[in-house]
């Protein structure tokens, strides 16, 4: 594997500079961290929503803003860090990393690559802009339920719209993904010898290609129910609101492990190189990716034990759900297994992922516990739920993010990070996160609602200890800034392995990898 | 059936004492007051404890392993990987504990659903932003608003101890009674919650869904609106009083006596004086949510009152507007909230308030036609 011959092409031969060069890249290095800046910058917009969030609530009563604007923070919020930050940031990892993992000169098509990132900024724009429109952004929740959905103005409408268009982006990016994972390997690297990531990601993809259309059929009833006349989810006219949810979830559950199976990627390539052993059950991973996949499909209405199901539905439902818990514990197990009795160093990006570990677990408990058919009548739809949510996204895909981010990023830059920088996000990070959210599962099961912008008294001091964790975690974020900042301008040079006890083929490149890599296909024994 | 009892003394006990130590800090599900709370509560328990203690072994084991296979302690890496015969166990060992917890939740959600046999039943019907109640088996009916004051809520008077948890019209019921709940709404999702009480259903625009509990002891229990259905989604609570079968007697009586004096307003004829007065009432409770205490509505959100068309026009369009709403958006139709005399009322208000000098005034009769008038002349209105 000499790549020393690709060394002259650092540089793009007769490409557009400056601005033009980025509109018309089709170098998944480029794209890839064009994903990554997207998401990046989207973090800090929704971040800041959710602190204007959290300082509303530090106290009863209305401070800051009015239950309207409060609507529409927590609407944005949810859905520009699902559809803004977490989903782009994988499709970033992918586009920088599936190539130099496979072995591959480039995506199987990078025109739609393009294509695919480029749609996003509009989406957001469509999501952004209505702030300034008449009546404000979208404040029917995240998930847009009718009827309440059908009341709002137009952008409510604009909503619909920049789903759609991140719906496409999606799609195009999974046909892009899956296509390039089963065409464009290195001789020698069959499926069950592909590293953890692209697994993940090749089991996600497929999960996107059959969800987002059933996204858009649902937002799509919903522009019809709003402008056209239909009655889709309006009872008097023969619909039901209920069939909403049904198609909503349907698309959603799986997306909860869109949002999450490529994290399971990022950390499975961590452990084992900070372990400086082995991934302990390679082929059971990959197993329990797959199951949780299919599971994904059959347990959507755990989200609706409330809306008055049959006996036997929520009965399905709830052992349905349960059963996740067993290849998601399959995974966690193999990590742990893989840590034992390794030689194990600490430097960010295993810091990040061992915290992973533990507090995706506590995520997966209170996911256990939501998934008891009974307790979770008592519990939906209080602050229970959003800890559990915001223990799998936040310290489960987030902190992954930031795990990959601090593994590849010498390998992107040619510069090591700042170690110490790394190590004081990540603990004011840990730390902060935990404030924040560890609070809000008593605040649920003591019965507070969520989605609420002032709550009775007994509810206080939770709320403000979370209000603290809260501006703790967002600011520290700016620590994350700085480093990805001043690694890209400089730092100590890095290695080619980079890491002591990393594998694969993408440390076999020189750091940083060069613009075009792999013109020549290695050969994996 | 004792045994199990002296657990949940045993358990409630601990509970008062650690909420007793520990102030305004609640770390469990609020304590039941019905049977179905009660086994939420032990059902939520165990869970805890079986997580608790898989979390400890798991967590033991990686903390260990970060402490002593570490590089910096001098620990040389294994290379052991792959043993099916450990992954066979790992997934086992789950799915015999899940079969363990999946048998109890079992029988609470069949029990759960099981709202055959009730003592009572009561439909109660969400709207934007407030809880409807018809005892159907008593032929009562009222509406039950939030009483917090709005200055409260804007932090220019002392929070009182339920703040935001108190209504003008509790929900009431005797104790010890089976008491089924049909739940609908009329605008968009809601959700009925009281959590002592155990008992969470959506309220579903179109779709009468089931609910039922039976409260064990006397007491007020409050609860919240748990569905997000717009602006003050946060501002309709619940709130029920468990009374005595004679207190619930007494009470009965008591409704049907002013259900009997609003039927009488009904047939009064009233000065525009008084309307006015009656008016500013019925629009602080339904209206001003969304038009606003000045009538100047949010700007394009909810429209303004004050100088509109509609209340400045033909009062025949106004009365409609009111009774029957405007399909497609949050105006509600009141006709069937209202009654004839707080329509006749809040129309009289809205036309004679704010920058809106009209003069005129709508009579409870005028509703009573509008209403009653024939199929033929309700759908008249509609059309223009």
């Amino acid at each position: 594997m000499s790549d020393a011959a690709h060394a002259h092409d650092d540089h793009g031969h007769g490409h557009p500079t400056g601005i033009m060069r980025w509109l018309t890249t089709t170098n998944h290095k480029d794209i890839g961290s064009l994903y990554l800046w997207f998401a990046l910058i989207m973090l800090f917009v929704a971040g800041t929503m959710a602190l204007l969030i959290r300082a509303e609530l530090f106290q009863p009563g209305l401070q800051l803003t009015n239950p309207d604007f409060f609507n529409q923070l927590t609407t944005m919020h949810g859905l520009i860090m699902i559809f803004g930050v977490i989903m782009p940031a994988f499709s970033g990892f992918a586009n920088w990393q599936v190539p130099l993992m496979l072995g591959a000169p480039d995506m199987a098509f990078p025109r739609m690559n393009n294509w695919a990132f480029w749609i996003l900024p509009v989406a957001a724009f469509l999501l952004m802009v209505s702030f300034w429109l008449p009546g404000g952004a979208v404040a029917g929740g995240w998930t847009m339920y009718p009827p309440l959905f059908i009341q709002g103005g137009i952008s409510y409408d604009l909503t619909i719209l920049a789903v759609h268009i991140m719906g496409l982006s999606s799609i195009m990016g999974s046909i892009n993904i899956i296509t390039t994972i089963l065409n464009m390997r290195a001789p020698g690297l069959t499926l069950m010898k592909m590293p953890l990531f692209v697994w993940t990601w090749l089991i996600t993809a497929y999960l996107l290609i059959a969800t987002m259309p059933v996204l858009a059929g649902a937002v799509t009833m919903l522009l019809t129910d709003r402008n056209f006349g239909t009655h889709f989810f309006n009872a008097a006219g023969g619909g039901d609101p209920v069939m909403f949810q049904h198609i909503f979830w349907f698309f959603a559950h799986p997306e909860v492990y869109i949002l999450i199976l490529p994290a399971f990627g990022i950390v499975s390539q961590v452990i084992p190189t900070f372990a400086r052993k082995p991934l302990f059950g390679y082929a059971s991973m990959v197993y329990a990716t797959a199951s949780i996949a299919i599971l994904s499909f059959i347990v959507w209405a755990h989200h609706m034990f409330t809306v008055g199901m049959p006996a036997a539905a929520q009965l399905f439902f709830m052992f349905s759900t349960m059963l996740i818990a067993v290849p998601t514990g399959v995974k966690v197990f193999n990590w742990v297994a893989t840590m034992w009795k390794g030689s194990m160093t600490f430097e960010t990006p295993m810091l990040f992922a061992i915290a992973f570990v533990c507090l995706f677990t506590i995520g997966g408990f209170s996911g256990l516990v939501l998934a008891i058919a009974p307790v979770d009548i008592q519990l939906h739809d209080t602050y229970y739920v959003v800890a559990h949510f915001h223990y799998v996204l936040v310290s489960g895909a987030l902190f992954s993010i930031f795990a990959g981010i601090y593994y590849w990023l010498p390998k992107w830059t040619g510069h090591m990070y700042n170690e110490t920088l790394g190590k004081w996000h990540f603990w004011l990070s840990v730390i902060g996160m935990n404030i924040v959210f560890f609070p809000m599962h008593f605040l649920g099961l003591a019965g507070m609602p969520r989605r609420i912008p002032d709550y009775a008294l007994q509810f206080t001091e939770f709320n403000q200890i979370a209000t603290v964790g809260a501006f703790i975690f967002g600011f520290s974020q700016l620590i994350f800034l700085v480093v990805v900042l001043k690694t890209i301008k400089g730092g100590a040079r890095a290695s080619d392995q980079v890491w002591e006890g990393a594998q694969g083929l993408e440390w076999t490149l020189p750091s940083p990898a060069p613009y075009h890599t792999f013109e020549t296909a290695p050969v994996v024994k | 059936m004792k045994g199990k009892w002296q657990r949940v003394g045993v358990m409630g006990a601990a509970l008062a004492f650690s909420q007793s130590t520990l102030a305004e800090y609640a770390y469990n599900l609020q304590t039941p007051a019905s049977q179905v709370a009660q086994d939420v509560f032990q059902l939520h328990n165990l869970i805890m404890l079986v997580c608790l203690g898989i979390f400890v072994v798991v967590f033991g084991a990686m903390f260990y392993s970060l402490l002593k296979h570490r590089k910096s302690v001098g620990h040389q890496a294994a290379h052991f990987h792959e043993n099916t015969t450990v992954e066979v166990i790992w997934t086992v060992i789950p799915f015999v504990i899940l079969m363990g917890m999946a048998y109890p939740a079992a029988k609470v959600v069949i029990d759960m659903k099981d709202t055959t046999n009730p003592d009572m039943t009561i439909k109660i019907t969400g709207y934007q932003w407030k809880w409807g109640y018809d005892y159907l088996n008593d032929d009562i009916s009222f509406y039950s608003n939030l009483a917090t004051p709005r200055e409260q809520i804007q932090g220019t008077a002392e929070k009182g101890e339920h703040y935001l948890l108190e209504v003008d019209e509790p929900m009431v019921v005797p104790v010890g009674k089976r008491v089924r709940l049909l739940i609908t709404a009329n605008d968009v999702l809601h959700a009925w919650w009281v959590p002592a009480l155990g008992a969470k259903q959506d309220a579903i625009p179109g779709f009468i869904r089931d609910s039922w509990f039976k409260a064990d002891k006397i007491g007020t229990y409050r609860g919240q609106c748990v569905e997000l259905c717009g602006k003050d989604h946060g501002f309709m609570p619940i709130v029920v009083e468990v009374v005595s079968e004679e207190d619930y007697a007494a009470w009965v009586a008591k409704k049907k006596g002013s259900a009997q004096a609003a039927a009488a307003d009904n047939a009064k004829t009233f000065a525009i004086a008084d309307l006015v007065e009656r008016g500013e009432k019925v629009y602080q409770a339904n209206c001003a949510a969304c038009h606003q205490a000045d009538g100047k509505g949010l700007p394009g959100v909810f429209p303004a009152i004050s100088g509109s068309a509609v209340a400045t026009g033909p009062i025949a369009a106004h009365i409609d507007i009111v009774m029957n709403g405007k399909p497609g958006t949050a105006m509600a139709a009141f006709a069937g909230q209202l009654s004839d005399a707080d329509i006749a009322a809040v129309v009289t208000y809205q036309r004679n308030a704010w920058d809106n000098k009209m003069g005129d005034l709508a009579q409870p009769a005028e509703i009573a036609a509008a209403r009653g008038g024939a199929a033929s002349e309700a759908a008249a209105p509609a059309a223009q």
